[in-house]
């Protein structure tokens, strides 16, 4: 034992003598020390600088339709190129309601999707099976675009659609939604094709709040003699609320955001006369992606990056909003139960 | 008694239901795959790689395309890699509770799912509205932003499980921190790092949106940089919203390679985080 300390001394003085002869050696390395941490902060600056830059240049592009229509733009339903009258009233509309149908789908789906791969699922089959889920994720946004439209709308329209009109369309308020001339395209499909996209990012985020549950508290309620059923409503998701929450609102961000696939299916039309969601329409992102490059005046422009700025102050909101549920979820687990 | 059945009627019927759920997530997988696959195999041809994109009515390929997508998303990755790393440094190693720290690891985490269209329009106002022209370096750029993010948050987590006994090994040998941090736990978490690459040009291959007022399109041949540039997932958009059959059959094909080239790289970035974790 004391010899171990002392070659440890012995070491420790040829250290300190070692790096008094190295000394140009050292001061070397501590230049690269600097140069080092200080590439790797810059560029650490640089992601907000980014995202201020972003902010800016929306602003900017944006400021000829802001001074111009004020506030109005928000709920101007008049979207005219020739005549120089821009509103955004269709577009928002799109996009809320696509998103709205999106996540009526996919949360329960989800839900129970993630109930599956925690609870149900034999373990051997619990990672290929959230791998194929995940992969859902994985396929471009494009490839679902061209499939809604070539693929999926013309069944929808032709046996869905009429089957919803028929079964769903008699309710009071709610039937008016299915009303209308079942085109395939539109907010209906683009819901749809929307929901598909969004179910593999809610259902992992759930998946994964869903384990960090503590088997003790699981294995209570079940000694308890609790179904399956019961430990899931009663101890897991009140355990793991927030991060599920925090998943949907995910889900939704991305949702809002969505570009391709709704651009294919959505219809493309900016008069909106009707409440059915068979109705072709438009939303932020489809308008975005057929009129941004073909826009000739400035104010078009100008109006369309104002979409843009509106999209992205939404998404920020949403994303923010997400994350910090994770976080608190997060915190509050440290903590323990 | 009776209650006892209706739990276990509830908790069957509960259950029974999210076996439905799984099932309608893998349907629509299955369905969406086959579909691509049965589409696009009947396009795939020689021509499909050595032939410009062609008129419409007439015959060709997407040569032009597939280039044109390799460059820019070759490029863009060849910028974003090393921007990502450094920052992902930053914030796995340097910026554990500085306000810098969170602050970043925050802001990039929400333009980690930031609507990818926003990114094409900031490039658009920045870069190709004062140039006054679209340019397939335009469209590098807005893809190397959507890399970087990905990369940061891949090369940050890896970092992390690094185990801390091994930089103070490498500290008590005498190292200075730069030489820990690239020799020994980069090194570490190689294998990481590369999966976050790997995903990150997975996820920009499929980009369609922010190139779209950037690189534009080009229906010739064009390895210039400096002016508008065919990509595929453009390409694709705009063969497959046109009525034209020979067009929506070419949209197929390049729909085929882009879905198995995107599809493989995500499962070959599982597969290596899967050797790691072992």
């Amino acid at each position: 034992m004391n010899g171990a300390n002392d070659v440890a001394t012995i070491r420790a003085e040829e250290g300190r003598s070692l790096s008094i002869d190295l000394s140009p050696r050292k001061r070397s390395s501590r230049l690269g020390d600097w140069v080092f941490g200080n590439i790797a902060r810059t560029l650490a600056f640089a992601v907000l600088l980014v995202m201020a830059a972003i902010i800016a240049s929306l602003v900017w592009g944006a400021w000829p339709a802001i001074q111009r229509f004020g506030i109005g733009f928000l709920w101007s339903n008049d979207w005219n190129p020739p005549a120089q009258k821009f509103g955004a009233l269709v577009p928002i509309y799109g996009t809320l309601v696509t998103s709205a149908v999106a996540l009526v789908i996919a949360v329960p789906v989800s839900f129970g999707i993630a109930i599956f791969l925690t609870e149900l699922s034999p373990v051997w089959l619990r990672r290929s099976l959230g791998t194929a889920i995940e992969l859902l994720a994985g396929i471009p946004s494009i490839v679902y675009g061209m499939w809604g439209l070539l693929v999926f709308a013309p069944i929808l329209s032709g046996y869905v659609q009429p089957f919803l009109t028929s079964t769903l369309g008699g309710i009071p308020v709610l039937g008016r939604l299915f009303h209308g001339p079942p085109l395939g395209i539109g907010l209906l499909s683009a819901g749809i094709i929307l929901a598909i996209m969004i179910i593999p990012f809610i259902a992992s985020v759930m998946r994964d709040v869903f384990e960090i549950t503590p088997p003790l508290l699981k294995e209570s309620a079940y000694a308890l003699g609790a179904t399956t059923w019961e430990v899931v409503w009663h101890v897991v998701l009140p355990y793991t609320k927030i991060g599920a929450i925090g998943g949907i609102v995910l889900g939704l961000g991305r949702a809002l955001g969505e570009t391709m696939a709704v651009t294919f299916v959505i219809g493309n039309n900016n008069f909106v006369d009707t409440v059915s969601l068979y109705a072709p329409s438009n939303s932020i992102t489809s308008a975005l992606a057929n009129e941004f490059a073909e826009a000739e005046s400035q104010l078009y422009t100008s109006s369309l990056i104002e979409l843009g700025l509106i999209l992205f102050f939404v998404s920020l909101l949403v994303l923010s909003a997400s994350k910090l549920l994770l976080l608190r979820l997060k915190r509050s687990e440290g903590q323990g139960t | 008694m009776d209650l006892r059945r209706q739990r276990k009627i509830v908790n069957g019927a509960a259950l029974g239901l999210s076996l439905v759920a799984m099932v309608f997530g893998l349907f629509w997988l299955c369905w969406i795959l086959l579909t691509v696959l049965q589409l696009g195999v009947s396009g795939l041809s020689l021509g499909l790689f050595t032939m410009m994109t062609p008129a419409p009515q007439s015959a060709g390929g997407l040569a032009n395309a597939i280039v044109g997508s390799l460059i820019t998303v070759g490029l863009a990755t060849l910028i974003g890699t090393p921007v990502g790393i450094m920052a992902g440094v930053y914030l796995g190693e340097y910026g554990h509770n500085t306000w810098l720290g969170n602050v970043t690891r925050f802001i990039n985490d929400i333009l980690l799912s930031a609507p990818s269209i926003i990114i094409g329009l900031f490039v658009y106002a920045v870069y190709v509205a004062p140039k006054g022209s679209f340019s397939g370096l335009a469209g590098v750029f807005a893809l190397a932003i959507l890399v970087i993010p990905v990369v940061i948050r891949t090369t940050e987590n890896m970092l992390l499980l690094v185990p801390s006994t091994l930089r103070e090994a490498a500290f008590a040998l005498g190292a200075p921190r730069w030489k820990v941090i690239t020799r020994v736990t980069l090194r570490a978490s190689g294998a990481g790092i590369l999966t976050g690459v790997l995903l990150a040009i997975a996820r920009i291959s499929g980009e369609t949106a922010p190139l779209l007022f950037t690189a534009l399109s080009n229906q010739f041949w064009s390895l210039d940089l400096s002016g508008p540039m065919a990509t595929l997932p453009v390409t694709i958009f705009k063969f497959a919203m046109s009525p034209y059959k020979d067009w929506q059959e070419l949209a197929w094909a390049g729909v085929l390679l882009i879905t198995l080239g995107v599809l493989a790289l995500d499962i070959l970035a599982r597969l290596l985080v899967k050797n790691e974790v072992k």
